[in-house]
């Protein structure tokens, strides 16, 4: 912050228009937009610095106490911590395959057909997206709850499908988009059947539609609080169980945890980056 | 040989080509009819019996609930469209000359800015928030060495206030704020935000069309969280969702909670209504 003020500060009373304008895109824009992106990444800083706080086995305290590889030493030492995480990595497993798949049939749907009921689609996959997670949670659970459906690692995959479907939607659909009908034309012309067709020319085309999709689901599984606490029962999944925490105190295991998943999601992400440049 | 095997075929591939869109739609379609559209009738219902989970719950119809819970909760209410409003305003004006740097002036290193700006999404919500509770604690390493210093006096705290829990949520829909408007300024022609001539035109042009659009479906995420208030907030700093959490999970009070998440429910379908009105139900297509 003070560097943009002391640069600011010796600013001459009245600038030429075309040298101000320049000044504001060579140096104020450049300067606030890497304190918006160091803001951003702050937390993540903070996350990964405390994962390494030397506050004993307990809870990591605000203050800092030194340095120490206590966390990652007795990274399982919680077995109920532990037990939440498998939840979460199972849960998010099964429910990116389901929403994978059912959002990538209605991606192509509507790309390629125009039929009555797209635009309630439309509307339907907007409403879903843009509606508070709350009352995505709040809702389902009136329904488990007038059938008398008890809460648990089922009902969380079920809200977990029913809230991915339109995210891997929307994704595929964008990929979709520039998708080039003539390869597929071109393959039924040459007597391959739509099964041939869709598996040797349809998919590999589609695929790192699907993928993105499927990554973002899964991302967005293992994260979800708000609809799972509603859905959840007493099953305990990572951000519940951390959630609970927060009141008693947080263990340096979170921490850890935290920083190992942010850095395997990273160096996914960089490997499809690397792998797409490499295709391209 | 080929000529009479297509015609053989046609009738048959003319019904699957117009059966293939509900086919591929039906799957994911019906999915999304009983566990999201028909569980809103279901939280209708809820918040219309009366009853207790001892002796369970009965539909009487009670209408008069909304009022009640209208009537009890109004402040909750009212601060959660503030937070949110003021949240969303904040996230704008703060997202947007990032995402207009990156769109026009990222240069070479526009791929490494956005995955920047990614990052965040690879660290669960719940731990982001906690961090900024770390950040903001009245001992942690900000205020905790700047008051060690005696730069801020001693009585100063950030946390339990509504600016904790308003910038919490702002954090929080940053990302989700920047990335759809870098995408939508990076299509939009630069030589015509550019021209000098009929600048303000396309000003106004670009806000109502582009800006505007993508920030008002950010504030209904925003008006139903609770994790923010939770962490970073006190007592005086409770939202609608931290009442709708507790009367669904702890109190077990589903009627109650299933009438206020009702009420939200109504004012985004009004706000989706009047946004699709107002910007041609085209938009929503777009924004989708």
């Amino acid at each position: 912050m003070s560097v943009v003020l002391s640069q600011e500060a010796p600013r001459r009373p009245a600038p030429a228009p075309a040298s101000s304008k320049r000044r504001w895109t060579r140096l104020v824009l450049p300067v606030y937009s890497g304190l918006v992106l160091f803001y951003l990444v702050l937390p993540i800083l903070v996350m990964i610095l405390y994962g390494f706080n030397a506050s004993g086995p307990k809870r990591v305290s605000f203050r800092w106490q030194g340095f120490s590889l206590f966390g990652y030493a007795h990274l399982f030492a919680k077995p109920d911590l532990t037990a939440a995480l498998k939840n979460s990595l199972f849960i998010a497993l099964v429910s990116t395959i389901i929403a994978t798949i059912l959002g990538t049939l209605i991606a192509l749907a509507l790309v390629r057909y125009r039929f009555a009921g797209r635009t309630a689609s439309d509307f339907v996959l907007f409403m879903n997206i843009s509606a508070p997670e709350i009352v995505l949670g709040a809702s389902l659970l009136s329904l488990f709850v007038s059938f008398g459906i008890p809460r648990g690692i089922l009902t969380i995959v079920i809200a977990h499908v029913m809230f991915n479907i339109a995210y891997v939607a929307v994704t595929v659909r964008a990929r979709l988009a520039g998708f080039d009908r003539h390869l597929e034309e071109a393959a039924q012309d040459l007597f391959a059947g739509p099964w041939v067709t869709f598996s040797r020319v349809t998919l590999p085309l589609i695929w790192p539609g699907i993928l993105a999709g499927g990554l973002l689901a899964f991302a967005l599984s293992i994260d979800d609080f708000v609809i799972t606490n509603f859905n959840a029962g007493t099953t305990q999944t990572f951000p519940l169980w951390v959630y609970g925490a927060v009141k008693v105190g947080i263990p340096p295991q979170v921490f850890v945890m935290g920083t190992l998943i942010f850095g395997f999601g990273v160096l996914i992400a960089l490997l499809n980056v690397v792998a797409q440049r490499r295709r391209a | 040989m080929a000529a009479g095997l297509q015609q053989l075929g046609k009738p048959k591939t003319r019904l699957g080509k117009r059966l293939a869109p509900y086919l591929l739609v039906m799957p994911g379609g019906l999915w999304l009819l009983v566990f999201f559209l028909i569980p809103i009738f279901f939280m209708l219902s809820v918040s219309l019996q009366t009853g207790n989970l001892e002796e369970g719950f009965t539909m009487t119809w009670h209408f008069h609930r909304y009022v009640e819970v209208f009537q009890q909760y109004r402040p909750q209410f009212v601060r959660s469209f503030a937070f949110g409003t003021i949240a969303t305003a904040i996230t704008l004006v703060v997202a947007y000359p990032l995402a207009y740097w990156i769109a026009f002036h990222g240069g070479r290193h526009k791929t490494t800015f956005l995955f920047l700006l990614l990052l965040p999404f690879f660290v669960s919500f719940v731990i982001r928030t906690l961090a900024w509770q770390f950040i903001l604690s009245d001992d942690g390493i900000l205020f905790g060495t700047l008051k060690s210093w005696h730069i801020l006096p001693q009585s100063f705290h950030v946390l339990a206030t509504r600016t904790a829990v308003i910038s919490g949520i702002a954090y929080n829909f940053l990302p989700f704020m920047a990335l759809p408007l870098y995408v939508s300024l990076e299509r939009i022609d630069r030589r015509v935000v550019e021209a000098a001539s009929d600048l303000y035109a396309n000003k106004k042009d670009v806000f109502l069309r582009v800006i505007f659009p993508l920030s008002i479906p950010g504030v209904f995420p925003a008006v139903g969280d609770y994790v923010n208030a939770s962490i970073l907030g006190g007592t005086n700093t409770t939202m609608i969702g931290n009442i709708i959490q507790l009367e669904f999970l702890q109190n077990f009070h589903y009627p109650v909670a299933a009438a206020l998440s009702f009420i939200l429910m109504g004012v985004l379908l009004i706000g989706i209504f009047i946004y699709a009105r107002v910007l041609g139900a085209r938009s929503i297509e777009e924004y989708v």
